[in-house]
Order: structure tokens, then sequence, then C-alpha cells
């Protein structure tokens, strides 16, 4: 049984968030040609969407759950320097190589820890 | 992103026919776009490893949800416990831009040819890189290819992330643990990135600024409800400072 809400729990959940999710897909369709998407409504709701994602993105840098929280803080930030390092400055903005220094970097510098000390 | 309105001009040659246009929109996904994309979805298999849910936990999300912000903020608010409430309105809230996304799109890929309920169908697969594919190809070719060419192009990210979802759950689970890290590392800094990318507009630097100082600091306070007042509060700050601002740029 305990097995069964494990599966089940998160699956309501999963769908719900699908639901919410799609219901503004569909919502788009019935009101296009009828609302202007760049009003006030659509300026705040962009603003809230960003600030929220971006408390989402800063939170599982700073502080991580699960294994992530295991690695040291001055080496996520050190890795998420080197994404940002090679996205600005090194490549015209080249995605695949600035998140593979990230994510390298942090796996790179967690490995020398252990090796290390 | 500034994108060309349709163009009403009978010059448009296109792919031929519909069928050709489908065929057109799945070579045209590889690239770059979709390496990336698949590339997070592989980050997300992982993340849904590391907070014990299971593969078809994460198929699920990635097959209904198909927003990648919402799923990442789903799984982990529901991993710290919060309530169905508070995990719908933060999923609701990151998935937002998807609203005008939409109604920027469908007028673009009307045409008699196709029936109204096709288009609520095809709506589903309104994410960021098929949608800002069709907004450039659709306005080129006539009418009765846009539709197809948009579904053929979002429904094959879709699978391909379905797929890539599943491989990031494995792999996490076969690797050693220090490199199942990067995995799950992969998708904070793909949309630290994209955020960077994006600030270049006053208000979007705003309200990232006021989320970013925000978010560590609510979610210490209330794990539940801290990226929902984040949000709320952070979003709403950074507005009403860009309307001041603009205001006393305009006197």
């Amino acid at each position: 049984m305990g097995d069964s809400a494990q599966l089940w729990g998160p699956v309501a959940v999963i769908l719900i968030g699908g639901l919410v999710t799609y219901l503004w897909r569909a919502l788009g369709v019935a009101l296009s040609g009828r609302i202007d998407p760049e009003g006030p409504l659509f300026a705040w709701t962009a603003c809230v969407a960003y600030a929220l994602l971006a408390g989402l993105i800063a939170r599982m840098i700073l502080l991580p759950r699960g294994d992530l929280a295991d690695t040291a803080t001055l080496d996520r930030l050190a890795a998420a320097a080197a994404a940002l390092l090679v996205f600005f400055l090194l490549t015209r903005r080249n995605m695949l190589l600035a998140v593979a220094a990230g994510s390298g970097g942090l796996v790179l510098l967690t490995w020398l820890r252990g090796a290390v000390l | 992103m500034t994108v060309a309105p349709a163009s009403p001009h009978p010059d448009q040659t296109g792919f031929g026919s519909p069928r050709a246009a489908a065929r057109a929109a799945l070579r045209d996904t590889a690239g770059a776009p979709a390496v990336v994309l698949g590339a997070s979805f592989i980050g997300f298999g992982a993340l849904v490893r590391q907070n014990g849910l299971s593969l078809w936990h994460g198929l699920l999300s990635t097959a209904t949800g198909w927003a990648l912000p919402g799923q990442i903020a789903l799984v982990e608010l529901y991993a710290v416990g919060a309530s169905v409430l508070a995990i719908a309105l933060a999923v609701a809230l990151s998935n937002a831009r998807l609203l005008p996304m939409t109604v920027t799109l469908m007028p673009l890929l009307r045409a008699p040819r196709w029936s109204g309920w096709t288009y609520f169908a095809a709506a589903h697969f309104v994410a960021v890189t098929g949608w800002a594919a069709a907004m450039k190809v659709c306005p080129r070719i006539p009418e009765d290819e846009r539709l197809p060419y948009f579904t053929a192009f979002a429904a094959a990210l879709w699978a391909m992330t379905m797929a890539t979802t599943a491989v990031g759950f494995f792999l996490a689970g076969a690797v050693p643990g220090y490199v199942s890290l990067g995995l799950v590392f992969l998708n904070p800094i793909y949309f630290m990135l994209v955020f960077a990318g994006d600030a270049n507009v006053r208000m979007r630097a705003l309200a990232l600024g006021a989320g970013a100082v925000c978010g560590p600091g609510l979610h210490l306070v209330a794990p539940d409800w801290g990226l929902l007042i984040t949000g709320l509060l952070a979003g709403t700050l950074a507005y009403a400072a860009e309307k001041l601002w603009s205001r006393r740029d305009g006197r």
C-alpha cells in the first residue's frame, strides 16, 4: 500500500500540473485575436513568472536539496561563474558549451575535493 | 523577440503540400535548439530520480506538462512537501507565458481547411522552441501548411524530450554520484543562462534580480509557499518599479 501511495500520490499532483499548464494553452486558442498579448496584465504576469523562476533557480544553486546539498557552496558558485564566463565572454552565447562548463565544472571541483582532501 | 507578421503575399511557395510541410518540419528539428532542449530534459530526468520519484512520474510530467520551468517547480515543491494548492499555483504562474505565446501564434496557424478542435489539440505542443520556429517559418508558407509544420515540429520535439527524460533518469542511476551531480545541476545552470541572456529589458532584469534575491530567503522562511510569495512580491515590485521609472523617463 505504501508503494501504491508513492506511485499515485505524485501522479495526481503531476496531472494537476499538466492540467493547469494546458489551461493556459487552451485559453490562448480561445482568446487569440481578441486580447492584446502586449497589454499590462501580461506584463505583470511575465514579471511574476520571471521573479518566481529566478527565485527558484537562485535557491537551487545557493540552497540545493538532495545530493547537491553535499557539494560546497563555493564550488557551485564557481561552476555558475564558469558557465556565465563561457556564455558571455568566451563564446557567442553557446548554450551547450556554457552548460557543459557549469555542470562539468561542478563535477570536476567536487571530484577534486574528494581526491585531494 | 520581434517576429514578422504573417505575409499576405502570394509569392510564398512553401513546401508544396501540408504533408510535405510536416516532413520539412521534422528535418528542421535537427539543430542546436533541439540538442539544448534534449539536454535540459536529461537534467529533468536526473532531477526526478534525485527527488525519489519514478521514471513513470518523469514521463507523465513531460507528456502532460511539457513546459520545463513548471515541471521543475512541481518536482522541487513536491519534494519539500508543499500542498497541492501551492504546487498548482506555482506551476500555473511559472507557465503563464504560454497564454500570450499561444495568443500570438494561433492567428498565424489558422486556415479554413482545419477544424476548430485541431487547434486545441495542437496547442498542447506550444512551448518555446517549437513556438519560435513556427513564428519564423509560418509567415513564409501557405496557410494550409502552417498548422502541419508547427504540429510536426513541436510533436517531434515532444517525443524526443520523452526519450531524453528517460535517458536522464537512467543515466543518473548509472554514473558515479559526483557525475550525477552534474546532471542535476544542468537545469539551474541552463535557466540561469537563459535568464541572464533575457535580462536586457529593464522590467525583466528587475523581476529577475528581485526574484533571485527573495527566492532563497523566503524558501528558508516558508519552503512550501516561499516560491509563490517570491513570484508575487518580487514580480509586482519589479512591475511597479518599471512603471514609476518609465513615467519619470517620460517627463
